[in-house]
């Protein structure tokens, strides 16, 4: 799969934004947050027309009126409607999880872009004012303010955005980092945009998807945080809030309990719904992940049943054969995609066959279905694989162990993310035998070098204690090789081995796969999309075109007559043998 | 000598490493000269330098010694406004046209931002645009979509459509066709010379496969470990290097036929013990390797 590394690093950004809204409303949970935000909004908005109740008129005859009454919620201690408290709380509740979003917002955005973008000293002095501000107790810092400043909630809420900006600022610096790295931002460069202009048009359309999910979150804690300084009694007692009926009705939690449900739901409800909804949000710009997984377990078994009649008595040099392999992922709405489509190859043992096609065509897809190991939704939807001559279409999770383990050996084709950082090479390559093989650690260690010494290693011992990130690209090829071939497997699937690799080491590792594959007398299978690493040390030649095998026959007689259309088109692209374009003809074709 | 459109001169690039008390020497004293209308390939294998030497004319990478001189300006150190008015002369198209299109902006939008900037109206930009989906045959309905709609050669259709917006005299294609399916590539490979035949545009195509750099050149210069160890008429060069490291560099490349590639694979293998016995008296031969240069 040359191209998943290149579209992995897509960023989420609005143009994908009409897609995220229609996955969004897809999810019930986040419809149901929306609406309880937008009622909230809407109750603080038309709170004067909801009610016709002062918040603040205190009616002695109402004290602790029973709700649907003529108070429709009751009226608390002082006779005041819960109601219209209810309503006009949600403005103030509302009102400050705006300040505290603004001030955060307004701090952090800019402070993040110009520290990520121009980092410098700048980066270094707002990181350690950031650091600072999230090390401070933030309800203490609060609570002195107010003592200070007196019980402005206004006041209050904006010095609590300010201790909620370096969220924004360290999501803002972080995802700026990223961004400016890309190769879009040098092209705006050499475009002669302005720094000010690269960083409105091109990095802030990538900021705004992330903080617009962190923003749904910290308007849920500021609410709380709200609520929670006015139930300790130190908000405005003028200002009918939902922090301050809560500490009302606790006070008279004996005579009046439901007075404590109104607030409690308000809050409650409110935040809970900012939270889901970040999180909803969250789901909808990342891409949902198809449910896909328990089409595997149940595609599986079935196989082969389905062919009892077909499969012939395997040869005796027979490796592998497989007959119409049809591999599909499900996709959203029902269905399959079919990305191999009734695919029959084989190899015999000592033979090289050459799995030849273009980004898309299904020839790793092919090599996956084989070792058992599609990824995540994949399934083999029919045909049959037979290895050894024994089925790999029943075999159970257990059996593709020991057959991987002992049976099939594979290259990949990017070799540094195939090595685990955390461990030495030595390591990764003495576990398997240990496992497969049942070696003890000494008899494995000096397997592991000798095998380490054959795919010529110069230092097998240095290699041995080093870890992945201390080799080259072309040496950590060549141990995943000796990995590959360490519990000598009869067939090898490699994946592309040569081209994350440079020519002269492509050209040193191809060397190595043959002079193993021969002296063991191994079946390969080298999927690859060059027809030069073909014509190298393939035997035969399997060309796929979209998910079917187009053209099949030994590697002389498809280069020198290639039947199909396809095929010929792919060797004409070559430029191999094209003439040179020479010197340029001055004042010439120009 | 006719005039020069681009004379690198004597360019040194070095980056501070973390920990390293010195700083590494990505480009050490590098001299290549490209003329109007003309290709000039670069080749190597990774972290010889190439992409930094394409970095170092573009202003991406900070020149320590040495002198860049673009029809005879010297452009080793702009400031961000002369930059930009360097913009309408020289261009760039990168190897990965997943990540050097922004994903949130429209073709139409991306491609008329360097107009704009140079100062276009936005009636003359539109048409301007249709002119080049044209010249680099994409429908002209491609203005209003995003380039996730569109393929890996397709994309980079659009990255060159923005690079000849301005009408550049020289182009630096870093590896523009290494991400690209086969048939695409040798597509796209056409693009770039049959455009260079219609405007008389230069281009540094930066590539490490040899067949591309062969089909693309006029001239072809030779990268390894951040020195140029050798450049000339590319048919020259590509069928008899002269250069140890490029004679390797050129056998290792496998052709696509098993009876050539087999006679390639057993002339390799000679040449490498040949190489191997020269190494004992390797010191001379380094010695005359640079002063033949």
């Amino acid at each position: 799969m040359s191209d998943s590394a290149l579209t992995s690093n897509t960023v989420p950004v609005s143009s994908v934004r009409s897609s995220v809204w229609r996955r969004l409303v897809k999810n019930p949970l986040a419809v149901v947050a929306l609406v309880i935000i937008a009622v909230v909004i809407l109750c603080a908005i038309l709170a004067p027309l909801l009610t016709n109740y002062d918040p603040n008129r205190a009616d002695l005859s109402a004290v602790f009126a029973p709700p649907f009454g003529e108070h429709v919620l009751g009226a608390d201690s002082a006779g005041r409607d819960v109601w219209s408290r209810l309503v006009y709380g949600a403005r103030t509740s509302l009102l400050g999880a705006l300040i505290a979003l603004s001030v955060a917002i307004l701090v952090g955005i800019p402070s993040g872009l110009i520290a990520g973008y121009y980092q410098g000293w700048f980066d270094g002095v707002a990181s350690w004012f950031a650091n600072m501000l999230m090390s401070m107790p933030g309800l203490i810092v609060l609570l002195a303010a107010i003592a200070v400043l007196g019980p402005q909630m206004a006041t209050v809420m904006a010095i609590f955005g300010i201790l909620l900006s370096p969220g924004v600022f360290r999501l803002t610096r972080t995802t700026v980092l990223t961004v400016r790295k890309e190769l879009f931002v040098d092209a705006a460069r050499v475009s002669g945009l302005s720094d000010a202009r690269i960083i409105s048009r091109h990095i802030l359309g990538v900021v705004r998807a992330p903080l617009l999910i962190q923003g749904a979150m910290m308007a849920g804690i500021a609410i709380v945080l709200q609520a929670g300084l006015e139930f300790l009694g130190v908000g405005d007692p003028s200002t009918p809030s939902w922090g301050g009926m809560l500490s009302d009705a606790f006070l008279n939690i004996y005579i009046a309990p439901w007075l404590l449900v109104w607030p409690g739901l308000a809050i409650g409800l409110t935040t809970a719904a900012f939270a889901i909804l970040g999180t909803a949000l969250r789901d909808a710009v990342q891409g949902t992940d198809l449910g896909a997984s328990k089409t595997k377990s149940r595609a599986v078994p079935e196989l082969g049943a389905e062919h009892p009649g077909i499969r012939p008595a395997p040869a005796s040099d027979r490796l592998l054969d497989v007959r119409d392999l049809k591999v599909g992922y499900p996709v959203e709405g029902g269905g399959n995609k079919i990305v191999v489509d009734g695919v029959s190859l084989h190899v015999d043992r000592g033979q090289v066959l050459g799995l030849v096609g273009e980004s898309g065509s299904g020839k790793s897809q092919t090599a996956f279905a084989i070792m058992g190991l599609l990824p995540h939704g994949g399934a083999v939807l029919d045909g049959s694989i037979s290895f050894r001559g024994e089925d790999l279409g029943n075999a159970s999770r257990r059996e593709f162990v020991v057959v991987r383990g002992t049976g099939i050996g594979y290259v990949p084709q990017e070799p540094m993310t195939n090595l685990d950082p955390c461990f030495t090479l030595g390591h990764q390559l003495v576990e398997p035998m240990r496992f497969n093989l049942g070696l003890s650690r000494s008899k494995a260690k000096a397997r592991a070098l000798e095998l380490l010494d054959r795919v010529g290693i110069v230092d097998p011992l240095r290699t041995f204690d080093a870890y992945p990130h201390e080799v080259s690209g072309g040496m950590a090829q060549r141990v995943l090789i000796a990995g590959a071939v360490s519990c000598d497997p009869e067939l090898i699937i490699a994946d592309e081995p040569t081209t994350a690799l440079d020519v002269t080491v492509q050209a040193e590792v191809l060397d190595l796969l043959r002079s193993l594959q021969r002296e063991r007398g191994m079946g390969m299978i080298l999927v690859t999309h060059n027809f030069g690493v073909v014509a190298d040390i393939c035997d035969r030649v399997a060309v796929m075109q979209q998910g079917r095998i187009v053209e099949s026959n030994s590697a002389e007689a498809l280069f020198a007559d290639p039947q199909h259309v396809y095929t010929r088109m792919l060797l004409d692209s070559m430029l191999d043998d094209a003439p040179a374009r020479g010197a340029r003809v001055k004042g010439g074709q120009q | 000598m006719t005039a020069e459109l681009l004379r690198v001169d004597d360019v040194v690039v070095e980056y501070k490493v973390k920990g390293a008390r010195d700083p590494f020497r990505a480009l050490r004293g590098v001299s290549v000269h490209i003329e109007p209308g003309e290709t000039l390939g670069l080749v190597g294998e990774s972290g010889s330098g190439k992409t930094t030497l394409g970095r170092a004319i573009l202003g991406l990478a900070p020149i320590g010694a040495g002198t860049v001189t673009l029809s005879g300006r010297d452009i080793t150190r702009l400031t961000t406004r002369e930059r930009r008015a360097l913009s309408s002369d020289l261009q760039v198209v990168f190897q990965d046209p997943y990540s050097s299109l922004n994903p949130s902006m429209t073709v139409g939008d991306i491609l008329s931002e360097p107009l704009r900037v140079a100062g276009m109206a936005r009636r003359a930009a539109s048409d301007r645009i249709r002119a080049l989906l044209d010249e680099v045959k994409l429908p002209v309905d491609s203005v209003d979509r995003f380039p996730r709609e569109f393929s890996g050669g397709q994309r980079q259709r659009i990255a060159i459509a923005r690079a000849l917006a301005l009408e550049p005299k020289l182009i630096v294609c870093d590896e523009p066709v290494s991400a690209l399916d086969l048939s695409t590539q040798k597509r796209v490979l056409d693009l770039f010379i049959d455009i260079q035949e219609r405007t008389g545009v230069a281009y540094l195509f930066i590539t490490h496969d040899l067949s591309v750099v062969r089909h693309v050149s006029h001239r072809v210069a030779v990268m390894y470990r951040g020195e140029i160890v050798e450049q000339g008429d590319a048919e020259q060069l590509t069928s008899h290097p002269s250069h140890p490291y490029t004679q390797r560099l050129f056998l290792a490349a496998p052709v696509a036929a098993p009876a050539q590639q087999a006679k390639r694979r057993a002339e390799r293998e000679r040449l490498l013990r040949e190489q191997a016995e020269a190494d004992v008296t390797g010191a001379h031969a380094t010695l005359l390797s640079k002063g033949s240069r």
